[in-house]
Protein backbone atom coordinates (compact mmCIF):
# COMPACT_ATOMS: atom_id res chain seq x y z
CA UNK A 1 0.00 0.00 0.00
CA UNK A 2 1.44 3.49 -0.97
CA UNK A 3 2.27 5.76 1.99
CA UNK A 4 -0.03 9.37 1.76
CA UNK A 5 3.63 10.92 1.04
CA UNK A 6 4.17 8.51 -1.87
CA UNK A 7 1.10 9.54 -3.28
CA UNK A 8 1.85 13.39 -2.91
CA UNK A 9 5.02 12.85 -4.90
CA UNK A 10 3.33 11.30 -7.79
CA UNK A 11 0.09 13.87 -8.33
CA UNK A 12 2.50 16.63 -7.94
CA UNK A 13 4.51 14.85 -10.66
CA UNK A 14 1.50 14.79 -12.91
CA UNK A 15 0.44 18.10 -12.24
CA UNK A 16 3.33 20.05 -12.75
CA UNK A 17 3.55 17.91 -16.30
CA UNK A 18 -0.64 18.53 -16.80
CA UNK A 19 0.28 22.53 -16.12
CA UNK A 20 3.33 22.33 -18.51
CA UNK A 21 6.05 22.82 -15.72
CA UNK A 22 4.95 25.05 -13.05
CA UNK A 23 7.32 24.62 -10.62
CA UNK A 24 5.75 27.22 -7.25
CA UNK A 25 3.40 23.69 -7.12
CA UNK A 26 3.50 22.29 -3.39
CA UNK A 27 1.13 20.06 -1.51
CA UNK A 28 -0.57 23.16 -0.09
CA UNK A 29 -1.23 24.58 -3.86
CA UNK A 30 -4.41 25.60 -4.29
CA UNK A 31 -5.83 23.97 -7.66
CA UNK A 32 -8.98 26.58 -8.54
CA UNK A 33 -7.53 29.71 -6.62
CA UNK A 34 -3.65 29.41 -7.21
CA UNK A 35 -3.72 27.40 -10.31
CA UNK A 36 -6.88 29.49 -11.45
CA UNK A 37 -7.92 25.66 -12.86
CA UNK A 38 -11.86 26.07 -13.57
CA UNK A 39 -13.61 22.44 -12.25
CA UNK A 40 -13.57 21.28 -15.61
CA UNK A 41 -9.65 21.64 -16.10
CA UNK A 42 -9.92 19.64 -12.27
CA UNK A 43 -11.82 16.64 -13.80
CA UNK A 44 -9.69 16.60 -17.04
CA UNK A 45 -6.23 16.29 -14.61
CA UNK A 46 -8.18 13.75 -12.44
CA UNK A 47 -8.21 11.71 -15.51
CA UNK A 48 -4.63 11.33 -15.28
CA UNK A 49 -4.46 10.71 -11.53
CA UNK A 50 -7.38 7.59 -12.40
CA UNK A 51 -5.00 6.25 -15.09
CA UNK A 52 -2.02 6.33 -12.70
CA UNK A 53 -3.31 4.57 -9.78
CA UNK A 54 -5.93 2.27 -11.80
CA UNK A 55 -8.81 3.98 -9.64
CA UNK A 56 -11.64 5.50 -10.49
CA UNK A 57 -12.35 8.90 -8.16
CA UNK A 58 -16.19 10.20 -7.97
CA UNK A 59 -16.26 13.26 -8.63
CA UNK A 60 -18.22 13.58 -5.42
CA UNK A 61 -15.39 14.10 -3.92
CA UNK A 62 -14.75 17.57 -5.46
CA UNK A 63 -16.14 19.48 -2.99
CA UNK A 64 -13.32 18.25 0.03
CA UNK A 65 -10.73 18.46 -2.15
CA UNK A 66 -8.99 21.76 -2.47
CA UNK A 67 -5.38 21.52 -2.67
CA UNK A 68 -3.30 18.08 -3.55
CA UNK A 69 -3.05 17.19 -0.09
CA UNK A 70 -7.01 17.13 -0.24
CA UNK A 71 -6.49 14.88 -3.22
CA UNK A 72 -3.79 12.98 -1.64
CA UNK A 73 -6.00 12.07 1.52
CA UNK A 74 -8.80 10.99 -0.60
CA UNK A 75 -6.63 8.63 -3.30
CA UNK A 76 -5.18 6.99 -0.31
CA UNK A 77 -8.91 6.53 1.38
CA UNK A 78 -9.77 4.76 -2.58
CA UNK A 79 -7.26 2.61 -2.60
CA UNK A 80 -7.87 1.26 1.31
CA UNK A 81 -11.15 1.03 -0.22
CA UNK A 82 -10.15 -0.93 -3.72
CA UNK B 1 -15.53 36.69 2.13
CA UNK B 2 -19.18 38.28 1.05
CA UNK B 3 -21.72 36.76 -1.09
CA UNK B 4 -21.38 38.42 -4.17
CA UNK B 5 -17.44 38.02 -3.90
CA UNK B 6 -17.78 35.33 -6.24
CA UNK B 7 -18.94 37.24 -9.15
CA UNK B 8 -15.68 39.55 -9.42
CA UNK B 9 -14.46 36.98 -12.35
CA UNK B 10 -17.51 36.95 -14.05
CA UNK B 11 -18.02 41.22 -13.88
CA UNK B 12 -14.32 41.32 -15.32
CA UNK B 13 -15.41 38.80 -18.41
CA UNK B 14 -18.26 41.10 -18.36
CA UNK B 15 -16.68 44.51 -18.62
CA UNK B 16 -14.60 43.29 -21.17
CA UNK B 17 -17.76 42.26 -23.57
CA UNK B 18 -18.86 45.59 -22.82
CA UNK B 19 -15.92 47.54 -24.30
CA UNK B 20 -16.15 45.56 -27.09
CA UNK B 21 -19.74 47.27 -27.41
CA UNK B 22 -21.82 43.15 -27.88
CA UNK B 23 -22.94 40.64 -25.74
CA UNK B 24 -23.17 37.58 -27.18
CA UNK B 25 -24.79 35.64 -24.57
CA UNK B 26 -27.83 38.37 -24.74
CA UNK B 27 -28.88 38.81 -28.40
CA UNK B 28 -32.37 40.25 -28.31
CA UNK B 29 -33.89 38.78 -32.26
CA UNK B 30 -36.60 41.64 -32.50
CA UNK B 31 -38.70 39.89 -35.20
CA UNK B 32 -39.06 36.14 -35.77
CA UNK B 33 -39.64 35.80 -39.51
CA UNK B 34 -39.49 32.71 -40.03
CA UNK B 35 -37.82 29.21 -38.39
CA UNK B 36 -34.68 30.56 -40.83
CA UNK B 37 -34.62 34.12 -40.47
CA UNK B 38 -35.11 37.02 -37.50
CA UNK B 39 -34.30 40.80 -37.54
CA UNK B 40 -31.74 41.81 -35.28
CA UNK B 41 -30.25 44.94 -34.47
CA UNK B 42 -32.38 45.91 -37.95
CA UNK B 43 -31.24 43.46 -40.00
CA UNK B 44 -32.65 41.06 -41.61
CA UNK B 45 -30.77 37.75 -40.33
CA UNK B 46 -30.24 34.08 -41.04
CA UNK B 47 -30.49 32.07 -38.09
CA UNK B 48 -28.22 29.53 -38.29
CA UNK B 49 -27.82 27.98 -35.00
CA UNK B 50 -31.55 27.31 -33.45
CA UNK B 51 -31.30 23.78 -33.22
CA UNK B 52 -35.25 23.87 -35.04
CA UNK B 53 -33.25 20.82 -37.02
CA UNK B 54 -36.30 20.14 -38.88
CA UNK B 55 -37.82 23.73 -39.22
CA UNK B 56 -41.19 22.61 -37.62
CA UNK B 57 -41.67 25.97 -35.31
CA UNK B 58 -44.07 27.25 -37.96
CA UNK B 59 -45.41 24.29 -39.46
CA UNK B 60 -49.29 25.08 -40.34
CA UNK B 61 -50.89 21.82 -38.38
CA UNK B 62 -48.30 22.71 -35.56
CA UNK B 63 -49.63 26.11 -35.21
CA UNK B 64 -52.99 25.08 -35.61
CA UNK B 65 -52.81 22.53 -33.03
CA UNK B 66 -51.62 24.47 -30.58
CA UNK B 67 -54.22 27.57 -31.62
CA UNK B 68 -57.03 24.80 -30.60
CA UNK B 69 -56.15 23.56 -27.44
CA UNK B 70 -55.23 27.39 -26.52
CA UNK B 71 -58.87 28.30 -27.29
CA UNK B 72 -60.28 24.77 -25.54
CA UNK B 73 -58.05 24.60 -22.56
CA UNK B 74 -56.72 28.00 -22.17
CA UNK B 75 -53.17 29.23 -21.29
CA UNK B 76 -51.66 27.03 -18.40
CA UNK B 77 -52.02 24.05 -15.99
CA UNK B 78 -51.28 26.54 -13.26
CA UNK B 79 -49.75 23.61 -11.35
CA UNK B 80 -48.05 20.40 -11.56
CA UNK B 81 -49.64 17.01 -12.33
CA UNK B 82 -49.42 15.08 -9.22
CA UNK B 83 -50.80 17.83 -7.13
CA UNK B 84 -53.26 19.53 -10.07
CA UNK B 85 -54.20 16.47 -11.91
CA UNK B 86 -52.97 15.65 -15.90
CA UNK B 87 -54.68 16.80 -18.48
CA UNK B 88 -55.57 14.48 -21.02
CA UNK B 89 -53.43 15.67 -23.28
CA UNK B 90 -50.35 14.73 -21.32
CA UNK B 91 -51.15 11.68 -20.85
CA UNK B 92 -52.09 10.58 -24.86
CA UNK B 93 -48.32 12.08 -25.98
CA UNK B 94 -47.21 10.19 -22.97
CA UNK B 95 -48.75 6.92 -24.75
CA UNK B 96 -47.80 8.23 -28.31
CA UNK B 97 -44.15 9.05 -27.53
CA UNK B 98 -44.04 5.25 -26.06
CA UNK B 99 -45.35 3.79 -29.17
CA UNK B 100 -43.23 5.55 -31.63
CA UNK B 101 -40.30 4.18 -29.85
CA UNK B 102 -42.03 0.68 -29.21
CA UNK B 103 -41.49 0.75 -25.53
CA UNK B 104 -43.41 0.09 -22.41
CA UNK B 105 -43.85 3.93 -21.53
CA UNK B 106 -43.41 7.49 -21.15
CA UNK B 107 -42.99 10.52 -18.82
CA UNK B 108 -43.29 14.05 -20.37
CA UNK B 109 -40.94 16.72 -18.18
CA UNK B 110 -41.41 20.34 -18.36
CA UNK B 111 -38.03 21.06 -19.87
CA UNK B 112 -35.34 19.38 -21.30
CA UNK B 113 -33.08 19.99 -18.87
CA UNK B 114 -36.10 18.74 -16.60
CA UNK B 115 -36.16 15.55 -18.45
CA UNK B 116 -32.32 14.15 -17.58
CA UNK B 117 -32.64 16.38 -13.71
CA UNK B 118 -36.25 14.63 -13.06
CA UNK B 119 -34.77 10.88 -14.46
CA UNK B 120 -31.54 10.83 -12.76
CA UNK B 121 -32.80 12.33 -9.67
CA UNK B 122 -36.13 10.20 -9.28
CA UNK B 123 -34.19 6.63 -10.32
CA UNK B 124 -30.58 6.80 -8.88
CA UNK B 125 -29.89 8.13 -5.16
CA UNK B 126 -27.01 7.59 -2.34
CA UNK B 127 -25.03 4.35 -3.15
CA UNK B 128 -25.84 3.93 -6.25
CA UNK B 129 -23.17 4.67 -8.76
CA UNK B 130 -23.60 6.49 -12.58
CA UNK B 131 -20.96 6.68 -14.94
CA UNK B 132 -21.37 9.50 -17.05
CA UNK B 133 -19.47 10.39 -20.56
CA UNK B 134 -17.56 13.23 -19.38
CA UNK B 135 -18.81 15.35 -22.31
CA UNK B 136 -21.84 14.85 -20.95
CA UNK B 137 -24.20 18.49 -20.54
CA UNK B 138 -25.02 19.58 -17.93
CA UNK B 139 -28.61 18.51 -17.03
CA UNK B 140 -26.64 14.92 -16.79
CA UNK B 141 -24.45 16.30 -14.20
CA UNK B 142 -27.15 18.24 -12.37
CA UNK B 143 -29.63 15.10 -12.38
CA UNK B 144 -26.75 13.20 -10.80
CA UNK B 145 -25.70 15.92 -8.18
CA UNK B 146 -29.36 16.64 -6.83
CA UNK B 147 -29.63 12.75 -6.57
CA UNK B 148 -26.46 12.05 -4.39
CA UNK B 149 -25.44 8.96 -6.26
CA UNK B 150 -21.83 8.40 -6.66
CA UNK B 151 -20.67 9.78 -10.50
CA UNK B 152 -17.82 8.29 -12.23
CA UNK B 153 -16.78 10.36 -15.35
CA UNK B 154 -15.43 8.01 -18.39
CA UNK B 155 -13.35 9.69 -21.12
CA UNK B 156 -15.34 11.03 -24.22
CA UNK B 157 -16.78 8.21 -26.49
CA UNK B 158 -14.08 5.85 -25.36
CA UNK B 159 -15.56 2.41 -24.88
CA UNK B 160 -11.91 1.20 -23.88
CA UNK B 161 -12.01 3.95 -20.31
CA UNK B 162 -15.89 2.58 -19.99
CA UNK B 163 -14.74 -1.16 -19.95
CA UNK B 164 -11.73 -0.06 -17.25
CA UNK B 165 -14.32 1.56 -15.03
CA UNK B 166 -17.20 -1.13 -14.95
CA UNK B 167 -14.48 -3.51 -14.11
CA UNK B 168 -13.13 -1.99 -11.18
CA UNK B 169 -16.45 -1.36 -9.64
CA UNK B 170 -16.69 -5.35 -9.39
CA UNK B 171 -20.19 -6.33 -8.59
CA UNK B 172 -21.76 -3.14 -8.43
CA UNK B 173 -20.84 -3.34 -12.07
CA UNK B 174 -23.95 -4.96 -12.85
CA UNK B 175 -26.32 -2.08 -11.25
CA UNK B 176 -24.60 0.94 -12.72
CA UNK B 177 -26.40 3.61 -14.95
CA UNK B 178 -24.22 4.02 -17.96
CA UNK B 179 -25.29 7.99 -19.55
CA UNK B 180 -24.25 9.62 -22.49
CA UNK B 181 -25.91 11.24 -25.63
CA UNK B 182 -26.15 10.30 -29.04
CA UNK B 183 -24.76 13.43 -30.73
CA UNK B 184 -22.79 15.92 -28.15
CA UNK B 185 -24.39 19.05 -28.40
CA UNK B 186 -21.34 21.35 -28.69
CA UNK B 187 -19.23 19.52 -31.28
CA UNK B 188 -21.43 17.09 -33.02
CA UNK B 189 -19.61 14.21 -32.91
CA UNK B 190 -21.76 11.06 -32.44
CA UNK B 191 -20.78 8.20 -29.69
CA UNK B 192 -19.92 4.85 -31.06
CA UNK B 193 -23.32 3.37 -29.18
CA UNK B 194 -22.53 -0.01 -30.69
CA UNK B 195 -19.34 -0.08 -28.73
CA UNK B 196 -20.79 1.02 -25.83
CA UNK B 197 -23.55 -1.30 -25.65
CA UNK B 198 -20.73 -4.28 -25.71
CA UNK B 199 -19.49 -2.90 -22.71
CA UNK B 200 -23.15 -3.29 -21.06
CA UNK B 201 -23.66 -6.50 -22.67
CA UNK B 202 -20.23 -7.57 -21.08
CA UNK B 203 -20.72 -6.46 -17.75
CA UNK B 204 -24.45 -5.83 -16.93
CA UNK B 205 -25.51 -2.37 -15.55
CA UNK B 206 -28.61 0.53 -17.47
CA UNK B 207 -28.12 2.39 -20.27
CA UNK B 208 -29.17 6.09 -20.74
CA UNK B 209 -28.98 7.82 -24.19
CA UNK B 210 -30.04 11.34 -24.60
CA UNK B 211 -31.04 11.93 -28.10
CA UNK B 212 -31.82 15.56 -27.77
CA UNK B 213 -29.51 16.64 -30.93
CA UNK B 214 -30.38 13.27 -32.75
CA UNK B 215 -33.77 12.89 -32.55
CA UNK B 216 -35.68 13.64 -35.48
CA UNK B 217 -32.25 13.89 -37.20
CA UNK B 218 -30.98 10.25 -37.37
CA UNK B 219 -32.73 6.82 -37.85
CA UNK B 220 -35.69 6.07 -40.61
CA UNK B 221 -37.91 6.59 -38.00
CA UNK B 222 -36.45 9.66 -36.77
CA UNK B 223 -35.92 8.22 -33.31
CA UNK B 224 -32.40 8.95 -32.91
CA UNK B 225 -29.00 7.73 -33.09
CA UNK B 226 -29.83 3.98 -30.93
CA UNK B 227 -31.92 3.74 -33.73
CA UNK B 228 -30.12 4.09 -36.91
CA UNK B 229 -27.20 2.06 -35.31
CA UNK B 230 -29.94 -0.76 -34.59
CA UNK B 231 -29.46 -0.69 -30.57
CA UNK B 232 -32.63 0.83 -29.60
CA UNK B 233 -34.08 -2.47 -27.98
CA UNK B 234 -30.51 -2.16 -25.71
CA UNK B 235 -31.02 1.23 -24.65
CA UNK B 236 -33.40 1.13 -21.29
CA UNK B 237 -33.74 5.34 -20.80
CA UNK B 238 -34.15 7.48 -23.66
CA UNK B 239 -34.04 10.86 -22.80
CA UNK B 240 -35.46 13.48 -25.64
CA UNK B 241 -36.54 16.99 -25.54
CA UNK B 242 -39.69 18.83 -27.42
CA UNK B 243 -37.51 22.13 -28.02
CA UNK B 244 -35.59 21.23 -31.14
CA UNK B 245 -36.74 18.79 -33.89
CA UNK B 246 -40.49 19.38 -32.35
CA UNK B 247 -40.36 22.75 -32.37
CA UNK B 248 -41.91 22.96 -28.76
CA UNK B 249 -40.68 23.03 -25.20
CA UNK B 250 -40.58 20.26 -22.64
CA UNK B 251 -38.85 16.80 -22.31
CA UNK B 252 -39.09 13.36 -22.19
CA UNK B 253 -38.15 9.95 -21.32
CA UNK B 254 -39.17 6.66 -22.66
CA UNK B 255 -38.78 3.12 -21.43
CA UNK B 256 -39.61 -0.81 -21.27
CA UNK B 257 -38.94 -1.04 -17.43
CA UNK B 258 -42.04 -1.71 -16.12
CA UNK B 259 -40.83 0.35 -13.24
CA UNK B 260 -41.04 3.61 -14.79
CA UNK B 261 -44.40 4.98 -13.81
CA UNK B 262 -42.79 4.57 -10.25
CA UNK B 263 -40.12 7.06 -11.08
CA UNK B 264 -42.46 9.90 -11.28
CA UNK B 265 -43.40 9.44 -7.21
CA UNK B 266 -39.75 9.93 -6.16
CA UNK B 267 -39.29 12.93 -8.78
CA UNK B 268 -38.48 16.19 -7.54
CA UNK B 269 -37.91 17.67 -10.78
CA UNK B 270 -41.22 15.98 -11.97
CA UNK B 271 -43.17 16.38 -9.05
CA UNK B 272 -42.58 20.32 -7.98
CA UNK B 273 -42.90 21.84 -11.25
CA UNK B 274 -46.06 23.03 -12.91
CA UNK B 275 -47.51 20.51 -16.28
CA UNK B 276 -46.04 21.80 -19.93
CA UNK B 277 -49.32 23.79 -21.10
CA UNK B 278 -51.79 22.51 -23.57
CA UNK B 279 -50.55 24.42 -26.59
CA UNK B 280 -47.07 23.59 -26.03
CA UNK B 281 -48.51 19.70 -25.76
CA UNK B 282 -50.83 19.74 -28.41
CA UNK B 283 -48.14 21.64 -30.84
CA UNK B 284 -45.97 18.52 -29.72
CA UNK B 285 -48.45 15.66 -30.66
CA UNK B 286 -48.46 17.55 -34.11
CA UNK B 287 -44.80 17.99 -34.21
CA UNK B 288 -44.54 14.08 -33.60
CA UNK B 289 -46.96 12.67 -35.73
CA UNK B 290 -45.15 14.88 -38.49
CA UNK B 291 -41.41 14.20 -37.36
CA UNK B 292 -42.70 10.31 -37.70
CA UNK B 293 -42.96 10.59 -41.12
CA UNK B 294 -40.28 13.21 -41.42
CA UNK B 295 -38.34 11.17 -44.25
CA UNK B 296 -38.06 14.14 -46.42
CA UNK B 297 -37.56 16.76 -43.78
CA UNK B 298 -34.31 14.84 -42.82
CA UNK B 299 -33.56 14.37 -46.18
CA UNK B 300 -33.23 18.01 -46.85
CA UNK B 301 -31.97 18.91 -43.84
CA UNK B 302 -28.90 16.10 -44.44
CA UNK B 303 -28.20 18.24 -47.98
CA UNK B 304 -27.91 21.26 -46.24
CA UNK B 305 -25.54 20.07 -43.58
CA UNK B 306 -23.73 18.95 -46.07
CA UNK B 307 -23.67 21.82 -48.27
CA UNK B 308 -22.52 23.95 -45.52
CA UNK B 309 -19.73 21.34 -44.19
CA UNK B 310 -18.64 20.84 -47.34
CA UNK B 311 -18.31 24.89 -47.91
CA UNK B 312 -16.75 25.09 -44.63
CA UNK B 313 -14.10 22.61 -45.48
CA UNK B 314 -13.60 24.39 -48.49
CA UNK B 315 -12.65 27.99 -46.86
CA UNK B 316 -10.08 26.26 -44.52
CA UNK B 317 -11.71 26.08 -41.11
CA UNK B 318 -11.06 22.84 -38.87
CA UNK B 319 -14.66 21.61 -37.90
CA UNK B 320 -15.35 19.22 -34.94
CA UNK B 321 -16.87 16.46 -36.42
CA UNK B 322 -18.13 14.93 -39.73
CA UNK B 323 -20.86 16.24 -41.49
CA UNK B 324 -24.16 16.43 -39.32
CA UNK B 325 -26.70 18.67 -37.63
CA UNK B 326 -24.55 20.59 -35.98
CA UNK B 327 -21.20 22.04 -37.66
CA UNK B 328 -18.70 23.51 -34.61
CA UNK B 329 -16.49 25.51 -36.10
CA UNK B 330 -13.39 24.98 -33.78
CA UNK B 331 -11.35 28.09 -32.77
CA UNK B 332 -7.78 28.11 -30.28
CA UNK B 333 -8.28 31.23 -29.00
CA UNK B 334 -11.61 33.43 -26.84
CA UNK B 335 -10.70 36.60 -28.51
CA UNK B 336 -10.26 34.95 -31.82
CA UNK B 337 -13.63 33.57 -31.83
CA UNK B 338 -15.54 36.32 -29.75
CA UNK B 339 -14.34 38.45 -33.16
CA UNK B 340 -15.43 36.03 -35.76
CA UNK B 341 -18.77 35.46 -34.36
CA UNK B 342 -19.25 39.07 -34.10
CA UNK B 343 -18.22 39.91 -37.75
CA UNK B 344 -20.55 36.99 -38.73
CA UNK B 345 -23.71 38.78 -36.76
CA UNK B 346 -22.95 42.05 -38.50
CA UNK B 347 -23.11 40.33 -42.15
CA UNK B 348 -26.78 39.18 -40.78
CA UNK B 349 -25.34 35.20 -40.24
CA UNK B 350 -26.56 34.41 -36.39
CA UNK B 351 -24.39 31.29 -34.59
CA UNK B 352 -23.54 30.21 -31.76
CA UNK B 353 -20.57 31.50 -29.62
CA UNK B 354 -19.40 29.04 -27.35
CA UNK B 355 -16.85 29.53 -24.65
CA UNK B 356 -14.68 27.75 -22.25
CA UNK B 357 -15.75 25.98 -20.02
CA UNK B 358 -18.86 24.97 -21.28
CA UNK B 359 -16.63 23.73 -24.26
CA UNK B 360 -15.12 20.36 -24.17
CA UNK B 361 -11.44 20.97 -23.34
CA UNK B 362 -11.02 24.15 -23.68
CA UNK B 363 -11.68 25.09 -27.38
CA UNK B 364 -13.57 28.11 -28.33
CA UNK B 365 -16.43 27.11 -30.89
CA UNK B 366 -18.58 28.71 -33.58
CA UNK B 367 -21.28 26.65 -33.48
CA UNK B 368 -24.10 26.42 -36.37
CA UNK B 369 -27.08 24.28 -36.17
CA UNK B 370 -28.74 23.43 -39.48
CA UNK B 371 -32.33 23.28 -39.99
CA UNK B 372 -34.88 21.26 -42.83
CA UNK B 373 -35.77 25.11 -43.79
CA UNK B 374 -32.70 26.92 -45.05
CA UNK B 375 -33.08 27.21 -48.35
CA UNK B 376 -29.82 26.39 -50.50
CA UNK B 377 -29.52 30.08 -51.04
CA UNK B 378 -29.26 30.69 -47.24
CA UNK B 379 -26.50 27.93 -46.67
CA UNK B 380 -24.98 29.69 -49.79
CA UNK B 381 -25.07 33.25 -47.92
CA UNK B 382 -23.72 31.57 -44.50
CA UNK B 383 -21.00 30.50 -46.51
CA UNK B 384 -20.23 33.54 -48.19
CA UNK B 385 -20.20 35.44 -44.61
CA UNK B 386 -17.78 33.06 -43.46
CA UNK B 387 -15.33 33.37 -46.38
CA UNK B 388 -15.48 37.30 -45.46
CA UNK B 389 -14.68 36.64 -42.20
CA UNK B 390 -12.37 34.34 -42.63
CA UNK B 391 -9.13 34.67 -40.28
CA UNK B 392 -5.93 35.12 -41.69
CA UNK B 393 -3.50 31.92 -42.64
CA UNK B 394 -1.48 31.06 -39.72
CA UNK B 395 -3.66 32.42 -37.04
CA UNK B 396 -3.99 30.25 -33.57
CA UNK B 397 -4.19 26.56 -34.41
CA UNK B 398 -6.96 25.12 -32.51
CA UNK B 399 -6.25 23.56 -29.34
CA UNK B 400 -5.54 19.91 -29.22
CA UNK B 401 -7.71 17.73 -27.36
CA UNK B 402 -4.92 15.76 -25.79
CA UNK B 403 -2.63 18.07 -24.55
CA UNK B 404 -5.50 20.53 -23.25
Amino acid sequence: MLEQAQILSQIHDELVAFTQGRSEITADTDLIADLNMDSLRVMNFLLLIEDRFDISIPVNILPDVRTLRDLAAQIEKLLQQG
Amino acid sequence: MGIFDKFSKLAAGRRELDALGIDPFGVQIDRIVSPTEGVIGGRHTILAGTNNYLGLTFDAQCIAAAHHALDQEGTGTTGSRMANGSYASHRLLEEELAAFYGMRDAIVFSTGYQANLGLLAGLTGPGDVVLLDADCHASIYDGCRLSGTEVIRFRHNDADDLTRRMRRLGPRAADALIALEGIYSMLGDRAPLRELVAVKREFGGYLLVDEAHSMGVCGAGGRGLAEELGVLAEVDFVIGTFSKSLGGGGGFCVSDRPELDLIRYASRPYIFTASPAPATIASTRAALRRLAQGHDLRQRLRENYEQLHAGLLALGYTLGAPPGAVIAVVLGERGEALKLWHELLLRGVYVNLMLPPATPDGVSLIRCSLSAAHTTAQIDAVCAAFAEVRPAAGATPPAQRAAM
